[in-house]
């Protein structure tokens, strides 16, 4: 009886401990968050008063912010660019990596382990390591400073991640199965559309959304090959367009982060449970 | 006429059975493979590969933007290797990779041991604990500029009502030691879900039987985890921190939006200086030397990670 006693007051003891140790973790993640927002719905007078407590909003909340970042800047037109941007770089990339996926996982011919390292070196080069010499190659393309530097070079990342990440999806599928289809008289491509994608979907589900985030985010060619202000991405036209000369206007600066961050927390909160597993295979298979 | 017509018969039998042999040479494995992977290999090769062997014809070059050089050799190398910038610029890198990843490890391992525990609201506070991760870094990133604000910095104002500091308190981004935290700590901010994640996975999938061998043998919590839960993470942990080191050497997010290298160059990583000199100052070959740097590093991350690969 005693001992249960004990226990039980050990068990709620240790889950206290757990929830109060949480906090810092929660509250360290969430502020900058919190404060964009709170920040984007405050009065100029109060944002920069010294004597206002920064957390709340004392003097009422109001929209100048917003309705100044849809109405007087470009903002439209960059969520507007980063939509195709996203849509069709992921696209693309999607079925490049579902062919070569298959390709790698399933099939076996001579120097598929080579490709399969390749695309496993590529998967690790980081964008920062090729933003110069791409630069050069979009002016030579002639699509320096358009939406379409970004279509053309994002699928450079995207496509060796989703590769990466499907290879592992389609090993999980038996091998009978796509057997069965051949013997039957399938051909090779009907038991890869009808057969094996069916049965792929989570991972394919996994791939676009990870897809659209990662293109959504980019920030390293976005800045760098596309300087004109109508054909920026919404996060490069936030961070280097709603600054006017050196004085950051601190109101429709966070509300710009706020509806630019909008397109992935919605798609987070309805698949989060992709982005979990997406991330776990991501890395650890990799 | 008759011949006409035989001619025309032959023609239309070979038709079909020519395609018919493409067909059947398609259905062969090896062919359908290679054909599969084409796509993927010409995007390689002509957007990865081919600009990798341009950064290194950049870096022997006098390459300028608008105005193609001439091979110099090694000469962009020795001019960086002298430049007090780039020396600086070598000294954070590590710094920074070496602190953020430390202080990642560390709370990563934390935050991995309390998300693993059963309690109420799970989804929703791993879900939270994830956001910093999923949100467009160079927005957030801007959030904690304002938050840094020289004037009206939110942390400073903390710390000044919890009596920490005396105002007006440090402009965090405007001095040499105070910009080069605040770049590790929004780095560590942003590293941190990845590491708790992924650290996560691998608790979970640390057999149960092992902990309560561990109980049964008397190990207090401190012994499980130093004996039982560190042993069997060590896999994930040098796969994490593998792929934690090479983001953090490359990156170039945080400080382009946070301090653009300064003050006095304390903040530069490779890809910001590699941008300055590059894009900015529009010396394409000292650029891609610089960038090029990153790629030692990250070969040798790259060969140790295959080669953990391949044992396991």
């Amino acid at each position: 009886m005693n001992v249960g006693v004990r226990s039980r007051g050990a068990r709620i003891r240790s889950a206290v401990f757990g929830y109060a140790n949480m906090i810092p973790f929660i509250a360290f993640a969430l502020f900058p968050f919190y404060y964009m927002v709170i920040t984007s719905l405050k009065k100029d007078a109060e944002l920069y008063n010294l004597k206002a407590v920064p957390f709340l909003i004392q003097t009422g909340v109001i929209t100048d912010h917003y309705r100044y970042l849809f109405f007087k800047t470009e903002f439209l037109t960059w969520m507007k660019n980063s939509l195709i941007i996203s849509v069709v770089a992921t696209s693309v990339s999607l079925v490049i990596a579902i062919l070569a996926g298959y390709s790698l996982a399933r099939l076996r011919y001579r120097g598929v382990g080579t490709f399969g390292t390749a695309v496993f070196i590529t998967y690790l080069v980081p964008p920062t390591l090729l933003f110069l010499p791409l630069s050069q190659v979009v002016v030579w393309l002639g699509i320096s400073d358009t939406i379409w530097a970004l279509i053309v070079t994002y699928p450079t990342f995207l496509v060796p991640f989703s590769t990466w990440l499907l290879m592992g999806y389609f090993r999980t599928i038996p091998r009978e199965v796509e057997e069965c289809a051949l013997v039957d008289g399938a051909s090779r491509m009907q038991t890869l559309c009808r057969i094996v994608l069916p049965m792929a979907v989570p991972g394919i589900v996994c791939v676009t959304l990870f897809g659209f985030t990662l293109t959504w985010n980019e920030f390293t060619y976005a800045l760098t090959f596309v300087s004109q202000t109508a054909n920026k991405t919404a996060v490069v036209g936030v961070t280097a367009d709603l600054i006017r000369g050196d004085i950051y206007y601190w109101g429709s600066l966070m509300a710009g982060a706020v509806v630019a961050s909008l397109p992935i927390v919605i798609i987070y909160v309805w698949f989060l449970d992709y982005y979990v597993s997406g991330l776990t295979a991501g890395a650890v298979k990799g | 006429m008759a011949i006409g017509e035989r001619a025309l018969e032959a023609t239309e039998l070979a038709r079909p059975s020519r395609l018919a042999r493409v067909r059947e040479w398609w259905e062969q494995e090896h062919v359908f493979g290679y054909s599969l992977i084409v796509p993927a290999l010409a995007l390689i090769v002509g957007l990865v590969a081919y600009p990798f062997g341009m950064a290194i014809y950049f870096s022997l070059s006098d390459y300028w933007v608008g105005s193609p050089g001439q091979f110099i050799g090694l000469r962009n190398f020795w001019e960086i290797l002298g430049n007090e910038i780039f020396q600086q610029t070598v000294y954070n890198t590590f710094v920074f990779a070496l602190i953020a990843v430390a202080f990642k490890t560390v709370l990563g391992v934390w935050l991995a041991m309390l998300l693993f525990r059963d309690f109420k609201f799970k989804r929703l506070i791993r879900g939270a604990v994830l956001l910093p991760w999923v949100i467009p870094t160079a927005l957030s990133v801007l959030a904690w500029g304002w938050m840094f604000d020289s004037l009206y910095s939110v942390v400073n104002w903390t710390a000044i009502h919890l009596g920490l500091i005396n105002p007006p308190g440090p402009n965090w981004l405007g001095l040499t030691g105070y910009a080069v935290t605040a770049v590790i700590a929004v780095n560590v901010w942003r590293g941190l879900p990845f590491f708790a994640i992924i650290v996560l996975a691998g608790l979970v999938s640390i057999p149960r039987e092992y902990y309560e061998a561990a109980e049964v043998d008397g190990a207090g919590s401190w012994g499980r985890f130093r004996h039982v839960t560190l042993p069997l993470l060590k896999p994930v942990l040098a796969v994490v921190i593998l792929f934690s080191t090479i983001f953090t050497f490359s990156d170039f997010n945080i400080v382009q939006v946070l301090t653009r290298g300064g003050p006095v160059n304390t903040t530069h990583l490779f890809a910001t200086l590699a941008y300055q000199i590059g894009l900015t100052g529009g010396n394409l070959g000292q650029g891609a030397a610089v960038s090029l740097f990153l790629f030692p590093l990250l070969g040798a991350f790259v060969f140790l990670q295959l080669r953990y690969i391949r044992r396991e």
